[in-house]
């Protein structure tokens, strides 16, 4: 199995799921000792910690070479990858260079009767789902959703075997190199880890609601997304889109306005515990998804919701 | 159809062509781009967005292909087409969201890649490409050749101009024949098997929230959020 560098939260989610699926769990690490022995108390039985300059230097194609040679001596019967930046990267460039398939963004791992690998995964923007299976004798290459499967709680007696090992690194095949990072000043609560987040969508008309939408999410403790539609128009910056090429929230409280529910947005915040909407379309495709909605005019619904809040919350 | 995001990586090659003169040609492959349907006016929207030159492969053995098999195609019509430095492709499809047939195809081409590109720039046989980080971006090199995949961050696909979309209409797609790239058909056979497909069952039923007005109903939504304990 192999892992993402450095240990998140989905390293343990993947040990709890690989868990489920073979005898053995293994996982391969690029980083320090300190993840080595993480993934050991979460459950992994052996761990390839993979080091080296050329391996540590050489970005993704470095790393994708590391990961194939682990694979290629383990054989595993399956390798998870967890659906990150990293993972959506090096899963299908895997997959091509072992020859085998995968299935991308599985909200679901498990073996058929035959002892085959099988996955599902929403498609269609999360309209319908695939069931998907790996031939006999198949490595499976499987890229994980996120907080699909429940990370195992730490045991620090557990033991395990790790094996430090540099990869032979081939540096014609390193051909993509990081000059600089820019980071945008991120201001608030990440929207990712926010309990409520506050969207609003094309229906807004402009970027000057969005001044009413981050005092509502501040009242609450939350963060601000928005639809693609509201990033592409320039009302607000394209780090606060969500849905399936932007970010994907889990909120206890998802609160949208202006948002038609189209089924890449719904892609990023399905995972939402309760969905509110205020949009004029009665018919609009949010409120299947919604616990509580509001069909009218934003302009009217809107301050009146805010200020109801603002009340409630200085009692 | 063109994909949207295709769409933005058909302006991302524009923009090298505006400042570099590079010869752009667009690629697909599929099946009915010759039917009276219209695949071919579609498909020429590139064209009279600016592109030199549209290459089709064509037959009714390539629908419905798998990402590898895309790939396999696409790179087998690339090599065909000779000497390509870069290769944009949208960050993914609209259908099954693989984004996975770019990242084979550089595997299948010994290509550097690059994802999920908001700018690229081409200078002496390297591409400098912003790629977009959730809370920022990165900015990388890869060597030539390399495939790059286009984001929406890159900004509005240009308009076709009425000169454009003349000049498009006089070009002729080149059409290649499965024959004519010596395609293996057993590597055009799903590496998956699709053993079910249905719709997911939904248990949330929405409780619409009526007022005396609109403004009322705003306020009757937040008093029942405080019920629930939700704010």
């Amino acid at each position: 199995m192999a892992s993402d560098s450095g240990l998140d939260s989905g390293t343990g989610e993947l040990i709890a799921l690989a868990r489920t699926l073979g005898e053995t769990v293994d996982v391969a690490v690029i980083g320090e000792r300190e993840s080595a022995a993480q993934a050991i108390s979460l459950g992994a039985d052996r761990v390839y910690l993979l080091g080296g300059e050329a391996l540590v230097n050489g970005g993704s194609d470095a790393a994708l070479q590391a990961f194939e040679s682990v694979v290629n001596e383990t054989r595993p019967g399956a390798v998870l990858l967890a659906k990150t930046d990293a993972g959506a990267d090096l899963g299908p460039r895997l997959a091509a260079r072992l020859g085998t398939a995968l299935a991308q963004d599985c909200t679901s791992v498990g073996l058929d009767s035959d002892g085959n690998l099988t996955a599902t995964r929403p498609v269609y923007g999360g309209n319908a789902v695939a069931r998907v299976s790996f031939g006999t004798g198949q490595t499976g290459l499987a890229i994980v959703r996120g907080k699909v499967y429940e990370a195992p709680e730490a045991d620090p007696s557990r033991t395990g075997e790790i094996i430090e090992t540099s990869p032979e690194i081939d540096p014609a095949r390193a051909r993509v190199r990081s000059i600089r990072k820019v980071e945008q000043a991120a201001t608030g609560i990440r929207l990712e880890d926010a309990a409520v987040v506050v969207s609003g969508g094309r229906g807004l008309g402009g970027p000057e609601p969005f001044e009413q939408l981050t005092e509502l999410a501040g009242l609450l403790g939350g963060a601000v997304g928005a639809s693609r539609a509201a990033c592409d128009a320039g009302w607000i910056d394209h780090a606060s889109q969500v849905g399936l090429t932007g970010k994907t929230i889990t909120p206890e409280l998802y609160i949208t306005v202006g948002i038609s529910g189209a089924s890449q947005h719904m892609a990023g915040c399905s995972g939402s515990k309760n969905i509110v909407a205020i949009n004029s379309d009665d018919s609009a495709n949010i409120f299947k998804d919604s616990r509580y909605g509001v069909v009218g005019d934003w302009k009217a619904v809107l301050p009146a919701f805010l200020a109801t809040v603002r009340e409630l919350r200085n009692d | 159809m063109v994909n949207g995001f295709d769409e933005n990586a058909t302006e991302a090659a524009l923009r090298i062509k505006d400042s570099t003169g590079a010869h752009v040609t667009v690629l697909s492959v599929g099946h009915g781009f010759t039917d009276d349907g219209g695949g071919v006016p579609v498909m020429k929207k590139p064209l009279s967005m600016g592109a030199d030159e549209l290459v089709l492969v064509e037959d009714p053995a390539l629908v419905n292909l798998d990402s590898f098999a895309t790939a396999y195609v696409l790179a087998q019509a690339i090599a065909r087409i000779g000497e390509v430095d870069l290769i944009l492709c949208g960050r993914q499809a609209s259908d099954w969201d693989n984004a996975q047939v770019p990242l084979i195809l550089a595997e299948m081409l010994n290509a550097a890649c690059v994802t999920v590109a908001q700018s690229v720039t081409v200078t002496d046989g390297v591409a400098t490409v912003e790629r977009v980080l959730p809370t920022g971006y990165e900015e990388m090199e890869a060597d030539l050749p390399a495939v790059v995949t286009v984001s929406n961050e890159l900004g509005e696909p240009r308009y076709p101009t009425l000169r454009g979309i003349m000049a498009a209409g006089k070009k002729k797609p080149v059409y290649l024949a499965p024959a004519d790239l010596g395609l293996d058909a057993e590597q055009l056979k799903p590496r998956l098997k699709l053993q079910d497909l249905f719709v997911p069952e939904s248990d949330r039923r929405c409780d619409f929230i009526e007022g005396e007005s609109e403004a009322d109903s705003g306020r009757l939504l937040a008093l029942k959020l405080r019920e629930d304990g939700l704010i």
